[in-house]
């Protein structure tokens, strides 16, 4: 398998006034091509650090960070800029779409910023992207006619659109009701068996369950790495849900 | 760089999605543009109008008039001590070389009589050549000759003015009118000329033989002013060199005295008109050239508040994979397209706002198209001055914080 993320002895030191914060105190990790992973942790554990540092948001304190075979620790800020076009496909907790602007417009956006033009034609990306995440339709919609999970929908077009090593999602499920969540989660799933690789934050067991594996932290360090016991299948209890009603 | 259609494409949007703030934005450039090349234009306007007046006052003029005379150190003021006479016009008849017409010009004025109604208005003797210098066509009868300055007959040419508010409809030619009393023959109408560059109607006169306005209405023997022209324009300086040698003679004037009499000519008086009305241009322009730079700060205002307002689209467009360049350039982009758009406008309703002074009102104004590109290339620049220092501090937002703004 090939190694999508590999992170050695990451520490992140915040310097607020004269106090030292450690976000992060060593953290090693690797994820694979094709995992779907989540992070889980209370809040203070560092697992927001953590993914901003996989996102290339921010740079790390100390260590080493390899991004799909790249040294990120050693780069530019512009060449962070291009990393996040090029490799990262960010889903947000509140969604994170410009205002006023379609759905196709809003998962065009990465693409207006790709310097290498990887993809040729951008209106046809962006909806396939749309409909892959099941929103053919709405691709002129703009979010303020979108309901929450459409709208996340559409991040989730958009993170796709420019075939990014990996989809980063924080707490994407943070704003949705729980019938959604599992819309969300089944979404992620079948980009997944798709073989898009997938890393996700989350405090909530629930949403876990939906991932292949699971890490969490505490104070800044990894205290558990595992596979849950059960792997949940999102259709499946979508349909269950819908029974209930 | 990313393309710069991309980055127009990315500007254009989002100017139209804030439609109303982006008008409210470029406002300012709007009427600074449209009130510079408004300004301007009424300023070059009456500068060519007047340059028009004073070119149609006569040709190749020169005028001599008297200078102020000093008695013992005393200074009484420009012609306080008149000299001037009929010999004097006579003389340089005689001498004079390079000139072609010339003629005395004896001012008076007063009530005239005629067809049952009273006017007041200025009366003034001149000779035959006054029509030439002038270039002063008849629109009816004709002009007094030589013959009859030297018989002092009491004949007159009147404007279009008097002829309307004296002899209405009647055909003045031919009929009395009373000057000041003595009966007087009209023998021609002035076609109309309309004002002159200080406001006044010259068809409000009256003129008569030279000699029978100095003898028969003043009673004097000095003389107000006298007009010439030179043979040709090239002549008018080596005309008015004459002028002044002959009346140096006539006059007595020793060699290092001052002389008691001044010779203009239109040239010179062309440039200080047009001087003062070049200074009056500048100084609107200037006026509207700081309401230009105000409609600058208005942009950068608006920008400013765009940015704080659109920190969480920044912080998106960072995260999805925008250097800060980008987003440099697409705000410095956005005030750019935002002031040169307002200069465009500024442009159009300039042309409209001229358009409506010339139609409607006395105001002339002459639209400079090199002032219109200026105030345009001025728009600009202004938006890059202006844009630079909200698009760098858009630019160097940290992505984290900015996703996180509220």
């Amino acid at each position: 398998m090939k190694s999508v993320i590999q992170i050695n002895d990451i520490k992140k030191i915040y310097h607020i006034g004269e106090i030292d914060v450690h976000a992060l105190r060593g953290v090693n990790l690797s994820v694979n091509e094709g995992e779907f992973i989540s992070i889980m942790g209370p809040s203070g554990s560092g697992k927001s650090t953590l993914m901003n540092l996989i996102g290339c948001l921010d740079e790390p304190t100390s260590g080493k960070y390899e991004l799909d075979g790249i040294d990120v620790s050693s780069l530019s800020k512009d060449e962070y800029a291009d990393v996040r076009n090029q490799k990262i496909g960010f889903v947000f907790q509140g969604f994170n779409l410009l205002p006023r602007t379609t759905a196709l417009e809003n998962v065009e956006l990465p693409l207006l910023y790709d310097r290498n033009h990887r993809i040729k034609d951008p209106i046809k990306a962006a909806k396939e992207a749309l409909e892959r995440v099941g929103l053919a339709e709405r691709i002129d919609h703009v979010p303020s006619q979108l309901s929450g999970g459409q709208q996340q929908r559409v991040a989730i077009a958009r993170a796709l659109v420019n075939k990014p090593s990996i989809i980063l999602a924080d707490e994407p499920t943070g704003n949705l009701d729980t019938k959604t969540s599992i819309e969300i989660m089944s979404v992620f799933q079948e980009l997944n068996d798709q073989g898009i690789t997938i890393l996700l934050v989350t405090h909530e067991n629930d949403i876990s369950y939906y991932t292949r594996r699971i890490v969490k932290l505490r104070d800044g360090r990894i205290i558990k790495d595992e596979k849950p016991q059960k792997i949940h299948i999102a259709s499946k209890d979508l349909e269950l849900v819908e029974e209930d009603i | 760089m990313l393309q710069l259609k991309n980055m127009f494409k990315v500007s254009y949007k989002s100017i139209m999605k804030n439609r109303m703030r982006s008008l409210l934005t470029s406002l300012g450039i709007i009427i600074g543009v449209s009130a510079v090349i408004v300004m301007v234009g009424i300023g070059s306007g009456s500068q060519q109008r007047i340059e028009q007046e004073i070119a149609s006052m006569g040709d190749n003029m020169i005028i001599v008039f008297p200078s102020f005379s000093q008695r013992g150190g005393v200074s009484r003021g420009a012609g306080s001590f008149n000299r001037m006479t009929m010999e004097d016009v006579e003389a340089i008849q005689k001498d004079a070389t390079c000139l072609k017409y010339i003629s005395a010009i004896v001012m008076s004025s007063g009530q005239v009589i005629a067809n049952g109604k009273n006017w007041n208005t200025s009366i003034q003797g001149v000779d035959p050549d006054y029509q030439h210098i002038r270039m002063w066509k008849l629109k009816s009868g004709e002009f007094f000759t030589e013959k009859d300055i030297r018989a002092r007959k009491k004949v007159a040419v009147i404007g279009q003015t008097v002829a309307e508010n004296v002899f209405g409809n009647i055909d003045p030619v031919g009929q009395k009118i009373r000057i000041r009393n003595t009966p007087f023959k009209v023998i021609g109408v002035l076609e109309p000329k309309g004002q002159d560059g200080r406001g006044q109607d010259q068809d409000d006169i009256i003129y008569a033989p030279s000699t029978t306005v100095l003898t028969k209405l003043k009673g004097d023997r000095y003389i107000n002013m006298i007009n010439a022209s030179a043979t040709t324009l090239e002549d008018i300086p080596k005309a008015q060199e004459e002028l002044a040698d002959i009346l140096r003679r006539e006059h007595k004037i020793g060699y290092g005295k001052e002389d008691d009499f001044m010779v203009a000519n239109q040239t010179s008086i062309t440039e200080m008109a047009s001087e003062t009305s070049r200074i009056m241009t500048m100084l609107l322009g200037a006026v509207a050239a700081v309401s230009l730079i105000v409609g600058g700060i208005g942009i950068m205002n608006i920008m400013l508040v765009s940015v704080t307002e659109r920190t969480r689209e920044i912080g998106i467009r960072l995260s999805l994979g925008a250097r800060s360049g980008d987003i440099l350039t697409q705000f410095l982009l956005e005030a750019v397209v935002l002031s040169l758009t307002g200069g465009l406008i500024g442009i159009i309703l300039s042309l409209a706002i001229a358009g409506i002074l010339n139609t409607w009102t006395e105001i002339y104004t002459l639209i400079n198209p090199l002032i219109a590109v200026l105030s345009f290339s001025f728009s600009g620049a202004v938006g890059i001055f202006f844009g630079f220092y909200p698009a760098r501090k858009a630019s160097v937002l940290n992505p984290i914080d900015a996703l996180r703004y509220e």
